[in-house]
């Protein structure tokens, strides 16, 4: 197999509040022998709210940063749920309606670049599922996982609305989604089950209704710590930024102490290659992660 | 299920009586599915061969009247629109019927909707317009006018998407995805002139729009594949449009995203933050922030990171804008 080549599309979080995002991406894909181009010319992708307020401009940036991909000849990676949602539904949207995009283009012919729809849209978690595959990540382990209950959290973005992913995530099922599991126990983990792990943390209503937010990813946390979980891995930092820096007031909400480390999908994966703890990180979350 | 023949299959079923029993409780029956039979059949079989007693809402057995609505194994399903092989490609042979909202159930899978409908009804689910009595020609939409409404009359009530929504869940005040699909498909409608109206009634945190949690729950649930969430991302959109968008941290929120991406290409998270909660309601996560600045999870706005090629983001934010925004 030739080595996989992507441009990555790291979006804000990785750059800013989860730094450790995106270490140990970089990490593990060194290890991993993918090769990376960071998309340096990226915008925000609007984070499923600018388009609640400029449909235009949300859609103008987003294919502006796939044109960057595109110039690379690459399929874009995303690493987390929500800008993979933006973008793969700006692109969808335009691949599917000649005039918008027709539109969108005229837009970006002002700063001379073109959306021409030939670049690939995918979650890293697919690209090493699916195109590196699980054995090869398998084949890799240098410090298994063993006896580590990893509850699973795949996010809203990833695995909904599943028309638009199928053609990007495997057909992962939106009930039943199992990616990420399959990675825990190929990491000789061993994958909490629990019913939780395709709900929605809450995120994106932090500000004005953290009640619902905190009682989301409280629901769901402590649905996985009641399985057994010792810790949470998600793909997405979103759903990570909730989890793991407001287990106070998730704490509060729910009258119940939460205490879990919750990892970045690539930290887990570097975790089981034995890449070391600070490659990947880990002094970066809130709630500590003590067992590595 | 792949083969042709007939299967047996074990199915959970979820039973309560609100007048007699003070707990639920599952039955099982064993059953041969046929090939191509959907759950309405399973829940048919139960009550014409197993057990009489058994409650549920049936009617038009065609996709229509949304009174079959159940969940199965926690997925919305439309009783005579699913097919029991499917269901069990997705879940494997042990099937587990329950009612939309076990909380609400009278009996078995009869839930009282009554939330449902009166979120419903506050939306004014019908065409608001001065009719004249005596027309003198045809009041017509043009096919054109007519797409806009973009399926959103296609919803049948059923509630499979009211109740997958998790912001429901939580949050009784939310009107939730069918009513707001509901008021966008007559906000959309040429002939209404009922849309500031509506357009008040969910515009308020709390009970409306900006309490949908963007989940797409309701994407999936729908049998009509009408896509709530995005009718309610259009109403976003209207309420701009129609410069009703209010003041409040959750519009700021939507707003904010503007000048940081035309400032540093990238979202300035703290930012973000302060513009939307405004210089004193951001205090209140100041305990949370000095906890990520410790772990190295705050970006000074000094070493705020750009975009490199900013002037094209800058060029771009000023002539593709097409939103305004007073407020602010």
């Amino acid at each position: 197999m030739s080595k996989l080549k992507y441009a990555l599309y790291t979006g804000c979080t990785a750059r800013e509040s989860t730094p450790e995002l995106l270490m140990s991406t970089m990490a593990i894909a060194k290890e991993l022998d993918i090769e990376l181009v960071l998309l340096d010319e990226a915008s925000c992708c609007g984070a499923s709210h600018l388009q609640d307020f400029d449909d235009q401009l949300s859609l103008t940036l987003n294919a502006r940063n796939i044109c960057y991909a595109e110039k690379l000849g690459l399929t874009m990676v995303t690493i987390c749920n929500t800008c993979q949602l933006n973008t793969a539904m700006t692109k969808e949207r335009l691949d599917s309606d000649p005039k918008l995009k027709d539109q969108i283009n005229g837009k970006l012919a002002e700063v001379n670049l073109e959306y021409k729809g030939t670049s690939e849209v995918k979650h890293f978690l697919y690209a090493l599922i699916d195109d590196l595959g699980i054995d090869a990540i398998a084949s890799k382990v240098k410090r298994p996982l063993t006896d580590m209950q990893i509850g699973a959290f795949y996010g809203c973005h990833n695995i909904r609305p599943s028309e638009l992913h199928h053609s990007s995530n495997g057909g992962e099922s939106s009930y039943k989604p199992n990616s990420l599991d399959r990675l825990i126990v190929a990491l000789g983990g061993k994958n909490v089950e629990y019913e939780s792990k395709n709900k929605c943390c809450g995120f994106h209503v932090e500000l004005q209704a953290p009640q619902t937010a905190n009682r989301l990813s409280g629901t769901a946390i402590l649905d996985a710590i009641d399985n057994g979980a010792e810790a949470i891995v998600t793909p997405c930092p979103l759903c990570h930024l909730r989890m793991d820096t407001q287990q106070a007031h998730i704490s509060q909400e729910m009258g119940r102490e939460v205490d879990i480390p919750i990892l970045h999908l690539p930290q887990m994966v570097g975790i089981a290659l034995g890449i070391e703890r600070s490659k990947l990180g880990l002094k970066h979350h809130v709630s500590d992660v003590k067992f590595v | 299920m792949v083969s042709e023949d007939k299967k047996k299959l074990l199915f959970s079923v979820f039973r309560f009586n609100s007048e007699t029993d003070y707990l639920p409780y599952y039955d099982k029956f064993e059953i041969e599915v046929k090939p191509g039979e959907v759950v309405l059949d399973i829940l048919n079989r139960i009550k014409w061969e197993h057990d009489g007693s058994f409650s549920y809402r049936r009617s038009c057995r065609h996709g229509i009247c949304g009174s079959c609505a159940v969940k199965v194994n926690g997925k919305a399903t439309l009783a005579c629109k699913d097919r029991v092989s499917d269901l069990v490609d997705l879940f494997g042979e042990e099937l587990i019927i329950e009612p939309q909202d076990k909380s609400r159930a009278i009996k078995d899978m009869v839930i009282d909707k009554g939330t449902f409908w009166k979120k419903y009804d506050s939306v004014k689910p019908y065409l608001v317009a001065d009719i004249n009595e005596v027309p003198q020609a045809e009041n017509l939409v043009s096919p054109e006018d007519a797409e806009k409404i973009d399926e959103a009359d296609y919803c049948i009530q059923c509630g499979n998407c009211y109740y997958s929504c998790p912001a429901v869940e939580v949050n009784d005040e939310y009107i939730g995805p069918s009513a707001l699909a509901l008021a966008y498909r007559f906000n959309a409608d040429v002939r209404d002139e009922g849309k500031r109206d509506r357009l008040e009634t969910i515009n308020e945190i709390g009970p409306g729009i900006w309490n949908c949690v963007k989940c797409f729950e309701c994407a999936e649930a729908c049998p009509k594949e009408l896509d709530p969430i995005g009718k309610i991302t259009r109403l976003h959109l209207q309420t701009f449009e129609e410069d009703m968008a209010k003041d409040n941290v959750a519009v700021r929120h939507a707003v904010g995203f503007k000048p940081s991406i035309e400032k540093h290409g990238l979202l300035d998270e703290g930012e973000l933050v302060r513009y939307s909660e405004g210089n004193i309601g951001v205090l209140k996560h100041v305990p949370v922030a000095i906890k990520m600045f410790k772990k190295g999870k705050i970006i000074m706005p000094w070493n705020m990171p750009q975009s490199k090629n900013l002037d094209e983001i800058k060029t771009l934010v000023k002539s593709a804008s097409t939103a305004k925004f007073k407020g602010k």
